[in-house]
């Protein structure tokens, strides 16, 4: 983030209110303007707050973002703008992919987008003239049908003008949780192993199968989008969920609270009774950041370590032991017995220190990890390949991972259920600054509830007239799968035609209204483009 | 480089520093009110005044570039006599109602008060010009009466959080800082974030929730539990309870930042409604059957050991009778990564199955 905030000339931000979501990375990106005269493009079909510092705001219809993007680069390949000795040296599959950019002219694009003409030229030049620059994302572009496209396209981008693997550029996939990126390192994800080893590589499977002292499935397992509707087709029988919430964060809750209910035991790890309480038979109090330590890895591979500030609440455990524990009974009650003679088959921490070293010997890009190391003041970022290796600011430095870089061929595929004459408005969803996430902890901090204490649905005055909306008066917003209620603020930051909801409050459960419709790779909802209806409440 | 000479010891300082930052960096303090480092320098206060010889009247170091050849002194009596005028004329608009809204932190004004030997009693006002706590922030305590118009505030919310919300209106002992157009902090756009509370040098800003509360016992310093931004908070710590969270320069992705999440939104942690015993349906306990439908019957409070081994038990039982696949884990996002491979090794050695995930997707 530092090498963008200062080094950047042109800041591309597409499918991320990052004032709200990312406040402390909004503030520098504000300031890179202010101080710098950065150039800033915002693309987004909302008028969040960090378009106020934009040259250029393109407000796209949502679910247009391969067509946006590659119609900048078919200008941009008109004007030459592109990075030859880049393209040349770096990148693979150029021509194919030139070929299908060929078909994204202006005038279509602009067709697709509802962006005008002059602005997809304005935004090429500034893109092709002011370098390094930077593209910044975040589930604006992932939670579509397409997202995994979205995002080869953003690569495509950045491949195309050069802006990888230097300071000021890259590709920066804003991270919207305290950890989510090292729950994703340390193998919480069904393909892959701690440090992204695939479970269906053979050796890298011995790998774990001689760490481990056990024989170990070969197979992929289910997304948590796959692993709840599973439970109706009575595949999964169990669940042990860690500090998740499916009822506020999983989309489609109907259905969800269906599955549920259908489940034969849930254990629910957490530190208060969350909407998904009611769905579990075990519930196991664990601990907040403040009671714990160990480590958290940023959206940018920063590893950095929590310390504990005060003593666990009531009988509250930590969640590393309490896990350990479950571990050591299956173990003893269950068939599936484990060599417990493997270098790191056993369950006898002591404390995270412990587990922070088998994690080093396991995962490569975390080998020279310690707590001893962060709690110096060392600064890393993955990976860190060693207990002497200074850590990687800058990844694909010279090389990409893969080698070349791979030009993807995308095509622009319209969100799975738009607008029509029985559901005439569009919904996207996502959070707002006062709350986070399914508001289990917001809702909770007293000054954050008092300053947005109820959920808003975001309206657009046209939209508001037409509805014959008066103040303060609720709204019902319905879709094919459910129905909310709640109060509308009526602003601009939405254009006609579309609603913005945020799924922070239990007693208006956007995620009742969203489908469940999810890419085919990375099994992401398209949480940003669903169709409603709207109704006024009578008072 | 150039080089200058401070209170006789010869210094060379870096192209673009003040006479300030050059006695900064030769371990020199000067007294300052308005500058922080942070922020771009303002000349207002004029504490730091020193003397360079060839200059008609003393001049402000922290607006003043160091140039080759510059000889100053910092403390003479012909200074420490305007410092001591600059304080009383600023005490003589500050009254302090002693309610103990300070946090603990030093108010700077009263420390340089106090060094130059000013009476502070007699110097402050002796009746508030400004009601206090105004403003209906549930953040940010308002003290007017105890601002001496260094701007910091104003400069903090500008240059370090880009809001613009505070600003000064009036002119001469009439001036005051005010939110917007002398509204509510909230109407004039404040994202709560508390810049200006962290940059206020005397107390006139301060944390809403933490007044009264006093000073920390320990400071431990540790990473934010909301986005993936992962700043560095510093949770000050009161016989075993957060009474507030401040940042420090120390911060290796947000410096002095926060924002309105990390800074005030702590108090959830002692929230009465935390999970403090491990709960059991009851019919776990009798050995009967799952209630049908939703309702899964009454909760049980039971000690750990009951806990653990009913879960354990059941896992064991429905892995060994379905099969690996028939388990499925969702580890956490909000969660250490310690307890992320734990998590990760729990379904895949103990349990046998690939069925991880948490919500990176949601």
């Amino acid at each position: 983030m530092d090498d963008v905030a200062e080094q950047a000339k042109t800041i591309f931000i597409i499918g991320s209110n990052t004032t709200e979501q990312h406040p402390v990375f909004g503030t520098r990106i504000r300031q890179a303007v202010l101080r710098r005269g950065v150039k800033l493009i915002v693309a987004d079909p909302r008028r969040i707050d960090i378009t106020e510092f934009a040259t250029l705001h393109l407000r796209l219809k949502p679910g247009t973002d391969i067509a946006l993007l590659n119609g900048l680069m078919y200008i941009i390949l008109e004007k030459g703008y592109e990075d030859k000795a880049f393209i040349e040296s770096r990148t693979e599959n150029f021509e194919e992919f030139k070929a299908n950019v060929m078909q994204y002219n202006p005038e279509l694009v602009s067709e697709i987008t509802g962006v005008p003409v002059t602005q997809l030229y304005e935004a090429a030049e500034i893109l092709g003239t002011s370098k390094p620059g930077a593209i910044l994302w975040a589930m604006g572009i992932t939670q579509h049908v397409v997202g995994v496209q979205n995002v080869r396209t953003c690569a495509n981008l950045q491949m195309l003008l050069g802006n990888i693997g230097i300071p000021g550029g890259g590709v920066n996939p804003l991270r919207g949780q305290n950890n989510v990126q090292g729950a994703c390192d340390m193998g919480g994800l069904p393909n892959v192993y701690p440090a992204y080893q695939q479970v269906i590589n053979e050796d890298v499977r011995k790998k774990f199968e001689t760490a481990w002292g056990v024989p170990l499935s070969p197979k992929v397992g289910m997304t948590v989008t796959e692993m709840i509707p599973a439970i109706a087709e009575d595949k999964i029988k169990a669940l042990y969920i860690l500090g998740e919430n499916p009822i506020m964060s999983d989309p489609d809750t109907n259905h969800i609270r269906h599955c549920l209910e259908q489940l034969e035991f849930m254990v629910l790890q957490e530190i208060f009774p969350t909407e998904t309480a009611p769905y579990a038979d075990v519930l196991l109090p664990g601990v907040t950041f403040a009671e714990k330590t160990g480590t958290f890895t940023n959206t940018e591979r920063r590893v950095q370590l929590v310390r504990q500030a005060i003593p666990p609440i009531g009988e509250a455990r930590h969640d590393w032991e309490i896990t350990q524990e479950i571990a050591r009974r299956v173990m003893e009650f269950g068939q599936r017995k484990a060599d417990l003679s493997a270098p790191q088959a056993a369950w006898n921490y002591s404390s995270p220190a412990e587990i922070v070293a088998e994690v080093a010997a396991l995962a490569p890009s975390y080998a020279g990890i310690s707590l001893e190391r962060l709690d110096r003041g060392e600064r890393l970022q993955w990976p860190v390949k060693g207990n002497d290796h200074p850590g990687t600011p800058i990844l694909h430095v010279g090389q990409f991972t893969r080698g070349k870089g791979l030009f993807a061929v995308t095509e622009h595929i319209p969100p799975v259920e738009l607008p029509d004459k029985e559901y005439p408005m569009l919904l996207s969803t996502g959070r707002v600054l006062y709350h986070w996430h399914g508001g289990e902890m917001t809702r909770r901090a007293k000054g954050l509830l008092e300053v947005y204490s109820q959920s808003l649905i975001e309206l657009n005055p046209q939209d508001a007239a037409q509805l014959g909306l008066q103040e303060a008066q609720k709204v019902r917003v319905s879709s094919r799968r459910g129905t909310i209620e709640a109060e509308a603020w009526v602003t601009d930051r939405v254009p006609p035609g579309m609603v913005y909801a945020n799924f922070h409050f239990p007693d208006v459960p956007a995620n009742s209204l969203t489908i469940a419709a999810l890419d085919p790779i990375a099994k992401i909802p398209e949480y940003k483009v669903c169709a409603v209806k709207l109704e006024l409440v009578e008072a | 480089m150039p080089k200058i000479t401070i209170n006789g010891q010869e210094i060379e300082v870096p192209p673009g520093k003040t006479v300030l930052e050059a006695a900064q960096l030769a371990g020199i303090t000067i007294p300052t009110l308005c500058y922080h480092k942070d922020l771009s320098p303002y000349g207002g206060c004029r504490l730091c005044m020193v003397e360079v010889q060839g200059a008609r009247l003393p001049m402000a170091s922290c607006t003043l570039p160091a140039s080759e050849g510059m000889v100053v002194q910092t403390e003479t009596p012909k200074l420490a006599d305007s410092r001591r005028t600059v304080l009383k004329l600023l005490l003589s608009a500050y009254y302090d109602r002693g309610d103990n809204a300070n946090d603990g932190r030093e108010n700077e004004l009263i420390h340089w008060a106090k060094f130059y030997g000013v009476d502070i009693e007699k110097a402050s006002l002796k009746a508030p010009r400004y009601e206090i706590n105004a403003d209906p922030n549930p953040f940010i305590y308002i003290d007017m009466n105890k601002c001496i118009l260094c701007g910091r505030c104003v400069r903090a919310c500008a240059e370090v959080q880009g809001r613009f919300v505070w600003g000064i209106s009036e002119r001469g002992f009439e001036s005051k800082v005010v939110a917007g157009l002398d509204e509510p902090m909230l109407e004039a756009r404040c994202e709560s974030c508390g810049a200006c509370v962290a940059y206020c040098p005397t107390g006139a800003l301060e944390n809403k929730l933490s007044i009264g509360m006093g000073k920390a016992d320990e400071i431990v310093q540790t990473i934010c539990p909301y986005c993936g931004v992962g700043c560095t908070v510093d949770l000050n710590v009161k016989d075993g309870k957060i009474i507030r969270v401040t940042s420090s320069p120390e911060g290796a992705v947000n410096g002095m930042r926060l924002c309105v999440k990390g800074r005030y939104g702590y108090d959830f942690v002692h929230h009465d409604e935390r999970l403090n015993k491990p709960l059991v349906r009851e019919y776990l306990l009798n050995g009967t059957q799952r209630p049908k439908g939703a309702d899964r019957g009454k909760w049980v409070e039971v000690d750990w050991e009951t806990a653990l081994t009913i879960t354990a038990r059941k896992i064991a039982e429905l892995r060994d009778a379905h099969g690996a696949d028939s388990i499925g884990v969702l580890t956490s996002a909000k969660c250490t990564n310690e307890e992320n491979y734990l998590m990760n090794k729990f379904a895949r050695q103990v349990v046998g199955t690939n069925n991880i995930d948490h919500c990176a997707r949601l």
